[in-house]
């Protein structure tokens, strides 16, 4: 099975690994989402998957292009209106994991999504926030997922749109009342970690084939490697089938076919 | 009790220059119809609310309706960026506008207390986010009972709301299906509102506890047949991703865009 798959694919393989059955995850669109459905389709069958738009445990055949596509409704056990989903099983502690993709994320998970350069003289107007800065300091833990490179991963965030851990690595201490915050990073190179005193992100694991410089080489600071680096397992055959017949099949579908 | 109006009439009675509007719907039954008609009309200075400013504001901007966008995610879902949003902001096109943004957690719990008659809405929000320092009307207050920190948001009260809904029965009855987003705050929270509907019936076939506005409640409604394309209406017809994914390339070109909007809004539809 060497050599038979995409970085893309090795990437969402491990993020869907990361994902146990029976836990609640809150679906950030894009990445995560097709991470999500991939870990319910393979070891987590009752994984229970919840997208902002108020789709809960919902079991979409195809992925959805937005975060609101009927097929969520259609496969979702219910739908309930946008401030409950928010109030009730977002801040009211009824989520697991939150599943979040980002433009930017520094040494300490700080995430933005708002824009590159100066907040009024924008270079790059990014979307927003979305449902991330409350799906990060409300879950439970935080997975993120984003490809690995300099413009991703910069020493300063231009923005902190969502917190991991704050500017300093401290911006979680003696809040009451929120989640772990980001637990593990899954790039298409790498799984980082934060490290549990300071914060700052350690990759823990290398994917086949990935070196350390290939890694230092696409982080915009000088990334620390954990003492026992780990080589990430490789697709399993079943895994790559899975997920290319759902790639498939959702590319038709967005075609309009 | 709801008025049977056509769009047109509803949009020139209730969306005046200088509004705050609130167009909702997530992802699912977005108002395009009344969106467009708002552009035929020429409106102007208004400030529009949703939580995800989507095709129908990037449009309405590119229009120059806009003087200010309130929004908590401003993307082409799946696609990537809203380009006639982003020119507004970047460039100054076709005017400059003023953006005030949050999270949807925030803008979800505003609509609710706007639907509630309070003045704001508290969450426990924003933790450690950069956006209360460039968003004024975000602020902290503590819980008189607990000491807790938590976010405040003034809640939104639109002078109209406008939202897209699969029927209404011929008391002005609306029932809305699928992915309700924040439509029924919506209309709750505003002065006005006109609802858009696929069509009227007799019996709007609602399960005790459907998502159903009653008449009362709402200003207007108005037929408008694939009132949400390229949005969706569940029940009648499936989003349209493919000009979702074209848009991208329309929206790009101040030119480009500027032909779409004469041959697809001002040259199209509108009957009075």
């Amino acid at each position: 099975m060497s050599n038979d798959y995409t970085s893309s694919e090795m990437m969402t393989v491990t993020a869907a690994r990361a994902l146990e059955n029976g836990m609640t995850c809150f679906v950030g669109i894009g990445l995560p989402s097709e991470a999500a459905n991939l870990a319910r389709l393979t070891h987590a069958p009752d994984v229970v998957l919840i997208y902002e738009s108020g789709t809960l445990q919902t079991k979409p055949e195809v992925l959805p292009l937005s975060i609101g596509d009927g097929e969520l409704a259609e496969t979702a056990l219910t739908t309930v209106a946008v401030p409950e989903m928010f109030r009730y099983w977002l801040q009211g502690g009824k989520v697991d994991v939150g599943f979040l993709g980002t433009a930017q994320i520094d040494r300490y998970c700080n995430l933005n999504t708002t824009l590159i350069g100066d907040y009024r003289e924008p270079k790059v107007r990014l979307p927003g926030g979305g449902g991330a800065p409350e799906i990060a300091t409300n879950a439970g833990e935080v997975f993120i997922t984003l490809k690995h490179s300099k413009r991703a991963f910069v020493d300063r965030v231009d923005f902190v749109t969502t917190l991991g851990f704050g500017r300093d690595g401290k911006g979680r201490d003696g809040v009451p009342n929120i989640g772990k915050g980001p637990t593990r990073v899954i790039t298409d190179l790498c799984v980082m970690k934060p490290d549990p005193e300071t914060k700052e992100l350690v990759v823990v694991s290398l994917h086949p084939g990935v070196s350390r410089e290939d890694v230092i080489e696409a982080t915009g600071w000088e990334i620390r490697f954990a003492e026992s680096l780990e080589s990430t397992p490789q697709p399993s055959a079943k895994e790559l089938e899975i997920l290319r017949d759902l790639k498939d099949r959702t590319d038709r579908k967005h075609a309009g076919q | 009790m709801a008025e049977f109006l056509s769009l047109h009439d509803a949009v020139a009675r209730y969306v005046e220059d200088g509004a705050t509007v609130a167009m909702e719907g997530f992802t699912h039954l977005i108002p395009f119809a009344a969106g467009h008609e708002v552009i035929r009309q020429g409106k102007r200075d208004l400030t529009l609310i949703r939580l995800t400013p989507d095709l129908v504001y990037d449009q309405l901007i590119g229009a120059g309706c806009a003087k200010k966008v309130i929004f908590s995610w401003g993307g082409n879902p799946g696609v990537g960026s809203l380009h006639r949003l982003r020119d507004a902001v970047e460039k100054g096109w076709p005017h400059q506008i003023e953006i005030l943004e949050h999270s949807h957690a925030a803008m979800a719990c505003a609509f609710e207390a706007g639907a509630a008659g309070l003045p704001l809405a508290v969450l426990r929000g924003y933790v450690g986010s950069e956006l209360p320092s460039v968003n004024d009307q975000i602020k902290f207050i503590e819980c008189p009972f607990t000491g807790e920190r938590l976010a405040a948001v003034p809640s939104v009260r639109p002078d109209v709301s406008i939202i897209h809904a699969q029927r209404a029965d011929r008391a002005g009855n609306v029932l809305v299906e699928g992915i309700v987003g924040v439509q029924k705050e919506a209309v709750l929270a505003a002065k006005h509102s006109i609802v858009t509907v696929e069509e009227i019936v007799d019996d709007l076939g609602a399960t005790p506890n459907a998502c159903v506005i009653p008449g009362w409640a709402i200003s207007a409604v108005a037929v408008a047949e694939k009132g949400a394309y390229p949005s969706y209406t569940h029940g009648y017809y499936d989003r349209d991703n493919r000009f979702y994914k074209e848009w991208d390339a329309i929206a790009r070109d101040r030119e480009v865009f500027t032909q779409w909007l004469d041959d697809n809004v001002y040259n199209a539809g509108g009957a009075a």
